[in-house]
């Protein structure tokens, strides 16, 4: 756009504004709750600027309160959490990966039809599938583990179409050169295909592990043990229904806590992750 | 160092009623430490040829043999060849050394001796500056000569070269030509390389197979495919311009085309397509009529393009020394008549 007019720029900016305030002050209201006492949250009208208990906030909330709904240690749960995140986020890659490598590179009987099983699962939530995947992991014995809060997240339409898109740009004569090389097809894919995908590998990580750390429904079926609470089934937890009064402060430095793996995966990852998505050399 | 024989060699795809075969039962032969050219227009077999000779394609029916081994059933990195590809292939995340070691370092051959081919290969081809770069940072040529670079290192006996000139621009194209003639004087080793560039062919070629809808034409030195075409196939396809080829009719001393008579040597009599070669004419005071209808100028000589009778085209190669015809001219032609060639109409083959 060349345009130049300066009522649309103010116009422009003014909705900008608004949408940025939209998305900041929740946040906003979060953090200062996270840094008043539980009294001071109740009293009409709530603070908006920051208190002094922040960090008194944080350690009780990371070492387990005391207050109307469930008071585990957040530490725990944060643990629990970035364990499954990061299981889901590795299992998903490594077997997306396999799939689409035998997808691309092998012919095999009934090949297509895995292909389109694949593809056609795309169009289903884990929603869809819930109640008997609950069956199945409750028979299994696998409720409250880390194994039935990831497995039946890993399997990944999506990240194996991407990886089989990814796949298919690489030229054949690579395939053919490390065969003449003597590069058996794992070493081929070990050697070449890896280091040729860790851009669209890094950006899978960063969506699988925001995907994993905020899972909701499918931790709150397989989880009854408090010790096995991801973060964000914790923070609902500590919010007890009807009369009692509820620590806000607390509640709020939780969700505060569990904001940080998330940003910081991304923030980290940052340059990788655009570059996977926007990456179309090779 | 070994020879390569093909014996009875058919590609086929698909199976049954469906089945497309694309290379009809060819032989050939080439011996040891030879450079062979197979030349012919997209789509005539030569690369899936020589994709089976690498092993990247099966063997429909008959035979590859390397050396005294049958090599149908072997895998490609069994065969002890070396083949370089038109894109290059190099791996693109791996060093200019990585890439000519990574053969053989899956072939589990010791550091030290790895790092000496490398060197050695390094120098022969002048990338010793390069080692530590990536593909992305070299230039067209500079990647070209390491697809060879990873060829030689493997000390192979067969190379393979999948038209690797044709992604190079024009003036490059024709230093690489040298370069690896001059590799194949040096090494010796047995060689097969695949173009559609018939100067490639001629140039590059100690013997040179033409194919063409997946049989060979003809094999032969480029001396004997340019000087004796079997087929006007070959007549046609090798030499630039094209040979003019004559449909007509010989009776006596006179050879009939549409709308005139010219004069040739007594032979076969009879329908017929003779053959002359653009450079084989010259200018004469009399001689077979040619009306000029245009003409091109490319330095060292002109070429003039006209009409023979009502519509017989031909082409006329002049030294651009001597004076430039106009369009409309009528020129006379003669030649010698051992340039003439003869072919049967029908089939196309050598009389």
């Amino acid at each position: 756009m060349v345009e130049r007019r300066p009522l649309l720029d103010w116009l422009a900016h003014v909705i900008l504004l608004l949408g940025v305030t939209v998305v900041a002050f929740p946040l906003y209201v979060t953090v200062v709750a996270a840094t008043q006492t539980a009294e001071a949250i109740v009293h009409a009208p709530m603070p908006l600027v920051p208190g002094g208990h922040l960090l008194d906030n944080l350690g009780t909330a990371l070492g387990g309160g005391k207050g109307a709904g469930s008071s585990a240690p957040v530490a725990r749960m944060m643990w629990v959490s970035f364990v499954t995140a990061m299981v889901i986020a590795v299992g998903k890659i490594a077997i997306s990966l396999l799939s689409a490598f035998a997808i691309v590179y092998f012919r095999f009987p009934l090949r297509r039809l895995f292909f389109w099983a694949i593809f056609v699962t795309l169009m289903l939530p884990v929603e869809v599938r819930i109640g008997p995947t609950y069956q199945v992991v409750a028979d299994l014995h696998l409720l409250n583990s880390y194994a039935g809060l990831t497995v039946p997240l890993i399997a990944s339409a999506t990240a194996t179409f991407l990886f089989r898109q990814f796949f298919l740009t690489v030229p054949d004569e690579l395939v053919e050169a490390s065969r003449i090389d003597g590069a058996s097809p794992l070493r081929f894919f070990k050697d070449v295909l890896l280091p040729l995908s860790t851009t669209s590998i890094a950006a899978l990580f960063v969506i699988q592990f925001i995907y994993g750390w905020n899972q909701y429904l499918w931790p709150l079926l397989v989880t009854t043990d408090e010790s096995m609470y991801p973060v964000v089934i914790g923070i609902k937890r500590m919010i007890s229904g009807g009369e009692a009064a509820n620590d806000w402060n607390l509640v709020m430095a939780t969700a505060l806590l569990a904001m940080i793996p998330p940003a910081l995966v991304v923030i980290l990852m940052q340059r990788w992750f655009v570059k996977g998505l926007v990456d179309a050399e090779k | 160092m070994a020879a390569i024989s093909i014996r009875k060699l058919v590609k086929r795809y698909g199976h049954g009623s469906k089945a497309v075969q694309v290379i009809h039962g060819v032989d050939a032969e080439v011996k040891d430490g030879e450079f062979v050219v197979i030349v012919g227009p997209s789509g005539c077999g030569k690369s899936t040829l020589l994709r089976m000779v690498a092993g990247l394609e099966e063997v429909s029916d008959g035979e590859i043999a390397i050396g005294a081994r049958v090599v149908n059933d072997v895998e490609p990195a069994d065969r002890d060849i070396a083949m370089v590809f038109q894109n290059y292939a190099l791996y693109p995340h791996m060093s200019v050394a990585e890439n000519m070691a990574y053969g053989l370092k899956l072939r589990k051959m010791p550091k030290a001796q790895i790092a000496e081919r490398v060197q050695r290969a390094a120098e022969i081809l002048e990338l010793g500056h390069l080692l530590a770069r990536k593909p992305r940072e070299l230039s067209g040529g500079q990647r070209q000569r390491v697809a060879m670079g990873r060829a030689i290192v493997r000390d192979p006996q067969v190379f393979l070269f999948d038209e690797p000139l044709s992604n190079l621009d024009a003036k490059l194209r024709v230093q690489t030509r040298l370069e690896i003639q001059k590799l194949h004087r040096e090494l010796g080793v047995t060689s097969l390389f695949v173009t559609h560039d018939q100067v490639e062919a001629m140039t590059l070629a100690q013997r040179i197979i033409v194919m063409n809808g997946g049989r060979i034409e003809q094999m032969g030195t480029p001396e004997e495919v340019y000087g004796q075409p079997a087929s006007t196939f070959v007549a046609s396809f090798i030499g630039s311009p094209a040979m003019n080829l004559l449909p007509g009719r010989q009776h006596g001393g006179q050879f009939h085309i549409d709308g005139a008579a010219l004069d040739v040597p007594p032979g076969v009599e009879g329908e017929l397509t003779l053959g002359l070669r653009p450079e084989h004419a010259q200018l004469a005071e009399r001689g077979w009529p040619l009306r000029v209808e245009m003409i091109e100028m490319l330095g060292a000589e002109r070429l003039v393009y006209g009409k023979l009778g009502a519509a017989t085209p031909f082409t006329l190669r002049l030294d651009a020394t001597l004076p430039s015809p106009q369009a409309g001219d009528w020129l006379h032609l003669a030649f010698n008549p051992l340039h003439l060639h003869r072919f049967n109409t029908q089939t196309g083959q050598r009389l």
